[in-house]
């Protein structure tokens, strides 16, 4: 028995764990505004909203229904469009109306509920937060230029949005029907179940990958979800090093004020992966277990120089994240073990990091390469130097040589040039939807020049790197 | 007026196919498609999946109870695969089960053994092997043979283009049910509702008044619903015929992509003179058009094609010649445009590759050589009511064309590692059917008692507001306030031989036959309220729902009369009917005046390239668009600003990938990309050419559906352009000009750096 609450009403689902929410709200509980687009994350036409107890407070973030597994809600609130709805339109509502931003009507409702989510937070709304919380809907028919009308009239009229009592606020204000007020009470005493170990069961985190993956035998499968376990999320510093916990999402590190102390140009590295409603979903360690040769938090972790921490119920093993890799999707990993622990040393006032990602489409798409790198500096001698890059080659790729032929050297046109040469002998890039094996290889030379060109500004001019 | 729908749509009540509520003992029906491209099928074994729990039973060409055959335009496509496959993704059987999970589930259990043959993709490869599915078409002008002769300039060179997934949000799929007397009524997702219903007829071996197809909306058509949609509708109207059950099909978003068609492909060849004065002299261009395994909606696109070939331009000279080549892909369609983009893409190529040998900037070429009035089409139609060279004028007026270029002149100077690109385009869409015979619609008119009104079309609600302006033209006709008036769903009892909502035409056809219904039954209320006021029906006018008469008001209004004359016995219901005058087309000589008229209007469309990653951002498109009378703001608005992105979509980043034995490999949203918000230009701007309009268009308000999907087109010339900036400062001489859409980041990189 999973409970939750969807919308007003409190559910107490039989279905299989592993079921996503979008066939229980559509197929079991019979709501048919949230749409199926995709089935893959891709078009946030089943956008809801989940709620969750943290503290005192309920936070909301938007989800893809269509990846979101049943467990992953237990002791929740799913709010879908049917929950938004009031006896007249809400100002969200009315604002896609006046601006004319819905046309066949079919991605809208998506729409109406990732901006909504905007009525909930505890966030200054922006116009560019606004748009923001609609980077992951597609729509086919308006060319959005009629939804940034809409998201601007929203953010305006949100100006005035008590920041602690955001909920409370939008009730009163009569952007959120007034059973919003009661939720808290409600999932206080909702009893989850305990999510012992089962044999057999496969591991769920955000589930952002594996059910795009599996799609049409995760809702068959028994599924041991991590998304409530605590201890395995959080973001703490110990001496020299950051620990991030492993069910930790992409989410979770673009909000966190104190990583963006060390890391500056985090939030933007970040906002290149995948999408708001993805990145609230997806967590640190899936991407990593996932393997793709192209996941964007991967090569920006091994860039980092980080270690992880696996462990099962015969302890913790630590290693390089670079080491877990040994072949395409192949990994130092036995089935029993979680990724439960990142931690990377934090960067000095010495350290330069920064990442680049090209892809077709320049947001909520999957890399053409990616690169990240780290460097230690001593003046204008590289001291330590460490390089990503992901797309040339069938594993998330440490560029060993790259990295050691930076080391000591100084920072000069001559360095990087000769560097790339030594970086060309250790990529294998393929051919493939995401580009020819030639553009591979130019592309990396080109986010590797970018890499100088950004950290040392002063220093580096595209002319004299291309020569 | 905005979009009656808008308010369902944001609270989630409007209904879609899979939204409808399921009938108890509905069966789930699923595709198996053949897993390669061409091949003989040996041997098909559906055993372990007939046998797998929850499964009913599997359909192939065998259970046909009419003709295996979907073929609209040439019966060349079977429904099931028989004994040969000739796509990958073509139909081999039908899974019918209790739930969608079994069918899912049985479909990895069925087998199949195959002989592979040879796998052609290429539309040049398929020309040369005399693979073509109609002989070849060519519009003539004048004698370009002799005209190169009296050319200071002449240029040749290749274009390609990909083709364009629609990427309707909505996948496709319908929803049977038999009825009494061997019957079916079918809600599909359709632009064709009378295509699916004549291919289910065929199908089933059945007359067409045995089958209801009915339709509330779309989500998303864009051209992939007016002829695909009827495959699925007649697989699930056969199951529901043998089993007697309800059947329903919602395809799953990486089945549609995989077996649906989409934009033809496009190779093409050029050649194209100038005089000493820069006036295009003579244009020649060979299209050979990717039609896939089947001829579908080919011949009709590929002729689009030809119309379209000089684009805005007036040309002496033309000699345009286009192959429909069969390959081994899913039959393409139609796709907003329908071959007119794909038309325009290879003159713009051509001006811009003179452009760069001139060393001029090729809008000076462009302006030139605009259409004038009484300039004439290749196909014969003299021009009027031409509007070129005003929208250019205008362009020139409002956005200061000198001074955007030499912002980007001044930009690109300072800087090295961003270029900007600047390029115009200018349209010229004509608007009809080019199949004359298909440029005719009823409306179904039902005034109640009560005063309120009813009103059918044939046309198809798919987001471009057409039951918008449906609720306009009987509200003002009537001149009665638009919520006495309802549309309901299109459905082939009411209105029946529809042509299907395309050609951006729907509105016009529909909205005419719809003024022409409420037309007639005004004559006879005004009649009614003559006899009562003791007057005569010229007399008699109704504004804002007040009976005048002389002008004078009267104790009459709107409800009050036509509960007078539903009492008086007067006919309160009409079929309007509409054909559109004027046009004609005689295919023999290709010459004639197939086009109700023609759409106007011209985009300037700036972008910048990160020249250090290959990655671009459209900074504006400003645009002068021939509206005509616009009858309403709000969505002929949203179809600028929708089909200007979809136009770019194509020309950028929207790849459809294919390998060499005809496997698609951008088969999700996770490998086909479409524009997401951060990718439309930063600012649209979009003037109004003020005109009184056309007098073929519907309250001489003009067709808007498809004529701003080619202003996207400008957005590769634009980045072209940067590009070129770059590599002038780069040293890096230009010897060659690409034409190959789109420009993906990938092309973009190399491009700078080759």
């Amino acid at each position: 028995m999973t409970r939750f609450i969807l919308n007003d009403t409190l559910v107490e689902s039989t279905a299989s764990r592993g079921t996503v929410v979008l066939d229980i709200v559509r197929y079991h509980q019979h709501m048919k505004g949230t749409k199926i687009g995709c089935r893959e994350g891709d078009c946030g036409a089943c956008t809801v909203l989940v709620g969750e107890l943290n503290g005192d407070r309920v936070e909301y973030k938007s989800m893809t229904s269509c990846l979101l597994a049943l467990a992953n809600v237990e002791g929740k609130h799913v709010v879908t469009v049917e929950g938004l709805n009031m006896e007249k339109l809400s100002p969200v509502q009315q604002a896609m109306v006046n601006e004319s931003g819905t046309q066949c009507g079919f991605c809208t409702p998506g729409f109406v509920v990732s901006l909504s989510g905007c009525c909930l937070s505890r966030e200054v709304i922006t116009d560019e937060m606004a748009i923001r919380a609609i980077d992951g809907n597609i729509c086919r028919c308006t060319g959005y230029k009629s939804i940034e009308r809409a998201a601007a009239s929203i953010a305006h009229q949100l100006a005035q949005k008590d920041m602690e009592k955001p909920i409370e606020w939008s009730v009163k204000n009569g952007f959120l029907p007034g059973y919003f007020g009661g939720i808290k009470e409600r999932l206080q005493t909702i009893q989850r179940g305990n999510e012992a170990a089962i044999d057999h069961a496969i591991t769920v985190a955000g589930g952002t990958d594996l059910y795009v993956q599996k799609h049409d035998t995760m809702h068959h499968s028994v599924v041991r979800s991590l998304a409530n376990e605590g201890e395995l999320k959080g973001i703490r510093f110990e001496g020299d090093q950051c620990i991030i916990g492993g069910a930790s999402t992409a989410a979770d590190l673009l909000n966190s004020e104190v990583l963006k102390k060390f890391l500056p140009l985090l939030e933007d590295y970040l906002l290149l992966v995948s999408s708001t409603p993805i990145r609230n979903m997806g967590t640190l360690a899936g991407n990593f277990v996932n393997a793709s040769p192209i996941g964007d938090l991967t090569a920006m972790f091994i860039g980092l120089d980080s270690s992880i921490t696996l462990s099962n119920v015969k302890g913790e093993r630590q290693l390089r994240l670079r080491d877990f890799y040994k072949g395409y999707k192949q990994l130092d990993k036995s089935p029993d073990e979680i990724v439960t622990r990142v931690s990377f040393k934090l960067p000095t006032k010495d350290t330069r990091f920064h990442f680049e990602k090209v892809s077709k489409r320049t947001y909520l798409d999957i890399a053409s390469v990616n690169s990240a790198i780290r460097l230690e500096m001593d003046g204008d001698t590289i001291r330590e130097a460490h390089v990503s890059a992901g797309g040339v080659a069938p594993i998330p790729k440490y560029l060993t040589n790259t990295s050691a032929f930076l080391a000591g050297k100084m920072i000069s046109n001559d360095t990087v040039r000769a560097a790339v040469k030594v970086m060309n002998e250790e990529i294998a890039p393929i051919s493939d939807a995401r580009g020819t094996a030639e553009y591979k290889r130019l592309l990396l030379r080109q986010l590797f020049f970018a890499h100088f060109m950004e950290l040392f500004p002063e220093k580096f001019t595209l002319n004299a790197l291309v020569g | 007026m905005k979009n009656i729908d808008s308010a369902s749509h944001v609270t989630g009540r409007s209904i879609y196919l899979d939204d409808i509520p399921v009938q108890q003992g509905t069966l789930y029906a699923l595709p198996y498609d053949a897993p390669t491209a061409h091949a003989h099928i040996k041997d098909l074994d559906l055993s372990k999946a007939a046998a797998f729990p929850g499964v009913v039973r599997i359909l192939t060409f065998k259970d046909v109870t009419g003709e295996n055959q979907i073929g609209g335009i040439i019966p060349d496509e079977p429904l099931f695969a028989e004994h040969e496959i000739h796509f990958w993704g073509m139909p081999v059987a039908l899974i019918i089960a209790t739930s969608e999970d079994a069918a899912v589930q049985a479909r990895k259990l069925i087998t199949i053994e195959l002989e592979e043959l040879p796998v052609i993709t290429d539309p040049r490869e398929a020309r040369a092997k005399g693979e073509l599915i109609i002989p070849p078409r060519s519009f003539k002008l004048g004698d370009t043979t002799n005209a190169w002769a009296n050319c200071a300039h002449v240029f040749e060179g290749r274009a390609d283009n990909n083709g364009q997934e629609h990427l309707y949000i909505e996948t496709q799929g319908a929803y049977a049910y038999p009825t009494e007397h061997d019957s079916i009524r079918i809600a599909s997702s359709t632009q064709g509702p009378t295509a699916v219903q004549r291919t289910i007829a065929r199908v089933l071996g059945i007359p067409m008044h045995r089958v209801e197809v009915d339709v509330t909306r779309l989500g998303g058509g864009f051209g992939g619903k007016e002829d695909q949609a009827s495959a699925w509708a007649a697989l699930v109207a056969l199951a529901a015929f043998l089993l007697k059950k309800p059947v329903k099909l919602a395809m799953h978003r990486m089945d549609d992509m995989r077996m649906t068609g989409k934009r033809h492909p496009y190779s093409s060849d050029y050649k194209i003179g100038f005089d000493k004065d820069l006036k295009i002299v003579a244009y020649e261009a060979t299209f050979h058009q990717n039609a896939g395994a089947a001829a579908d909606l080919s011949p009709a696109v590929m002729e689009r094609t030809l119309f379209h070939a000089t684009n805005s331009y007036a040309i002496p000279n033309v000699h345009v010649t286009a192959y429909c080549c069969r390959t081994n892909l899913p039959p393409n369609t139609a796709f907003r445009g329908f071959g007119g983009p794909q038309g325009m893409f290879v003159i713009e190529s051509a001006i811009a590759h003179a452009a760069d040998k001139l060393g001029v900037n090729a809008s000076e070429l462009q302006r030139r050589n605009l259409m004038m009035e009484g300039s004439e089409f290749s196909y014969g139609q003299i021009a009027d009511h031409v509007h070129a060279q005003a929208c250019w004028d205008l362009a020139d007026e409002k956005f200061d064309l000198k001074r955007l270029q030499a912002d980007v002149d001044a930009f690109n100077a300072k800087s090295a590692t961003h270029k900007k690109g600047l390029a115009m385009m200018p349209i010229c869409f004509g608007i009809s059917f080019t199949n004359t015979p298909m440029n005719h619609a009823r409306a179904l008119v039902h005034v109640y008692q009560d005063g309120s009104v009813g009103v059918s079309t044939g046309g198809v609600e798919m987001g471009q507001g057409l039951n918008t302006k449906m609720v306009q033209v009987a509200a003002q006709v009537f001149s009665i306030d638009a919520s006495r008036v309802k549309i309901e769903t299109t459905n082939t009892t009411r209105v029946a031989n529809t042509s299907p909502s395309a050609a951006s035409a729907t509105a016009d056809l529909n909205g005419k036959a719809l003024e022409n219904g409420c037309n007639a039954i005004l004559a006879r209320i005004k009649e009614k309220a003559s006899r009562m006021l003791r007057s005569t029906p010229d007399a008699i006018t109704i504004v804002n729902e007040h009976v005048l008469n002389n002008g004078q008001p009267t104790d009459l209004d709107w409800k009050k009369l036509v509960h007078a004359a539903h009492w008086d016995r007067v006919n309160l219901s009409e079929s309007g009917h509409y054909a559109t005058p004027e046009i004609h087309f005689d295919k023999s000589k290709e010459k004639g005046h197939p086009f109700a008229y023609h759409v106007y209007g011209t985009a300037a469309v700036l972008v910048t390239v990160d020249c250090v990653r290959g990655t671009y951002e459209i900074d504006a498109v400003k645009l002068v668009h021939d509206f005509g009378k616009r009858m309403n703001d709000a969505v002929d608005i949203g179809q600028i600003e929708g089909g200007l992105v979809q136009g770019l979509g194509w020309m950028t980043m929207e790849e459809i990938v294919y390998n060499e034995k005809g496997k698609l490999l951008s088969n999700a949203l996770s490998t086909y990309k479409v524009p997401d918000i951060h990718s439309v230009p930063k600012e649209i701007t979009i003037e109004a050419l003020p005109t009184d309009g056309h007098p073929l268009a519907i309250r001489r308000s003009k067709a808007v559906g498809e004529p701003p999907l080619m202003y996207g087109i400008g957005v590769y010339f634009a980045i072209q352009n940067a590009i070129k900036a770059f590599r002038r400062t780069a040293e890096r001489p230009d010897n060659r000009m690409v034409f190959d859409a789109p420009y993906t980041p990938e092309k973009v990189l190399m491009s700078l750096y080759s």
